[in-house]
């Protein structure tokens, strides 16, 4: 297990060079709307490369990117695979639950063999909250790491994947309300979404949850409560519904999914309280019937697939830029 | 060093693109033209009025296809890059504002290949100064210019569009 107290200054320090770009991308927290914006707009311009025949640019030609997953996440893992490729990279896939550190290797040993290959950028997956900036202490300086979702802390990618969904639906983040419904309490994108949009500016940011599924002082994070499913979706313009983690539940927190549903589901009925044109989004996988009707997931509001495409070209945006602000520390320390 | 005004300079490039589409048997209907960003746009902008096309201007932003991104890194402001038009067996014209290494027009050529194959592609550029690197010239030019030591063109604009010495960054 790691030792995660001992984590040198806060994520914005590791995470910025000294000329405050990029060079890892671990939290949103701290991180300014300058620099968030600024990953969407080259989001942007990569959304413009996937419409073109050739899906493909050589900006990481040469360059490797290890997909280092502690947990399981065949989407995630897919679309940092397939953005890395994107972006001309080669690109390691390691499932490590079933190789080296299953092995007695330990994390560190692990660490130095892929730099030792020559990796550029690692992309980490841990269910353990704190393991991206662990790695990120402990890599060479030439290494990017890129959070892929640690415990319960942050999925920063994810949730900017849902800013890029939301601005090109929505346009500008200040008049908007959000409504965030689900499971808060087990949530790392909830967590991440909260911090990015109101770094970006949203008028106002609610979560809607049985208090069983709300983290204590989740208010501190920036955002309304709300209980009541009715009373939290009244006249919000953008509707995220959260996977209820069904593997974290233990069976303590919810009587049943369906009586989940009955109260926190997102049909067609409890959608009508929204702004008419509210969008609809779910980070995926969805549970069907659980946390969001199929006639709402595949309904005319529904962006989700729209979040899965904005996805590939958040994670193109954060790779180029991370490795981009590994190559800017180089030169400066050159220079 | 006096820099010129740049309406003569769009008179000649017009009359240049009059020439080779006379001279190439080029098609109006076929012939699309399009601005490398930023200066190559307002330069493209003010030739596809001068020269009524019906093809709507194409856009392209080669900063995810230049060379230096091992030394430079990600540069900045990078736009997404907008070709209206399926530009399989097109003839085009490629404009820029200033061609000095090539290395940009390389990029634009790499990105341009990456959308479709077109029949033919013509440079364009306002002012074209010494210092090529790669084997590339305009075959449409306002101007050829020799500069001081240490200086650059830079074109401002979009209204008014303007020359301005530089002093080039090493």
């Amino acid at each position: 297990m790691f030792d995660f107290t001992s984590r040198p200054g806060t994520s914005a320090q590791v995470q910025l060079t000294p000329d405050g770009r990029l060079r890892h991308f671990i939290d949103i927290d701290g991180l300014s709307q300058a620099l968030l914006e600024e990953i969407l707009d080259i989001a942007d311009s990569f959304l413009g490369v996937q419409q073109g025949e050739v899906k493909k640019v050589p900006l990481l030609r040469g360059k490797t990117v290890a997909n280092l997953f502690f947990e399981n996440s065949t989407r995630t893992r897919a679309t940092f695979e397939l953005a890395a490729k994107r972006l001309s990279a080669d690109v390691l896939n390691l499932d490590i639950q079933t190789s080296s550190t299953a092995k007695g290797e330990t994390l560190l040993d692990t660490l130095q063999n892929l730099e030792a290959m020559q990796a550029n950028a690692f992309v980490v997956r841990h269910s353990d909250s704190g393991a991206a900036h662990f790695i990120a202490s402990q890599v060479t300086p030439r290494v990017a790491i890129i959070n892929a979702g640690d415990g319960r802390h942050a999925h920063p990618t994810q949730a900017m994947l849902d800013m890029l969904t939301i601005r090109r639906h929505k346009g500008e983040f200040a008049p908007l309300k959000v409504a965030i419904i689900g499971d808060i309490l087990h949530s790392r994108v909830a967590r991440s979404q909260i911090l990015a949009l109101n770094i970006l500016g949203a008028a106002e940011v609610r979560v809607i949850a049985p208090r069983t599924l709300l983290p204590v002082n989740v208010e501190a994070l920036g955002c309304r409560v709300f209980t009541q499913l009715q009373e939290g979706l009244e006249d919000v313009d953008v509707v995220i519904a959260l996977r209820l983690q069904k593997e974290r539940m233990d069976g303590a927190l919810l009587p049943t999914e369906s009586e989940f549903y009955r109260y926190y589901g997102l049909t067609q009925e409890s959608l009508a309280w929204a702004h008419p044109e509210a969008i609809v989004m779910h980070p995926g996988p969805i549970n069907r019937g659980v946390e969001i009707e199929s006639a709402v997931a595949d309904g005319p509001r529904s962006v989700i697939l729209d979040q899965v495409t904005n996805g590939i070209a958040i994670r193109m945006a954060v790779l180029s830029m991370a490795v981009s602000g590994q190559t800017r520390q180089r030169m400066q320390a050159s220079a | 060093m006096t820099l010129p005004d740049i309406p003569p300079l769009l008179d000649r490039m017009q009359s240049e693109i009059e020439s080779c589409i006379d001279n190439f048997g080029l098609t109006r209907e076929r012939l699309a033209l399009v601005g490398i960003h930023t200066g190559g746009v307002w330069i493209a902008e003010k030739l596809h009025q001068r020269i009524a096309l019906t093809t709507p201007l194409g856009t392209l932003d080669i900063g995810f296809w230049r060379d230096d991104f091992n030394r430079q890194g990600l540069p900045e402001g990078i736009r997404a890059s907008h070709l209206p038009f399926d530009i399989e067996n097109r003839d085009l014209i490629l404009v820029d504002d200033v061609v000095m290494s090539g290395r940009t027009v390389r990029a634009a050529l790499n990105e341009l290949f990456d959308y479709g194959r077109p029949s033919r592609v013509l440079l364009a550029s306002l002012i074209s100064l010494p210092g090529r690197e790669l084997p590339i010239q305009a075959d449409i030019c306002g101007a050829a210019l020799e500069l001081p030591a240490g200086q650059r063109v830079k074109l401002s604009g979009p209204e008014p569009l303007t020359l301005s010495l530089d002093t080039a960054r090493r």
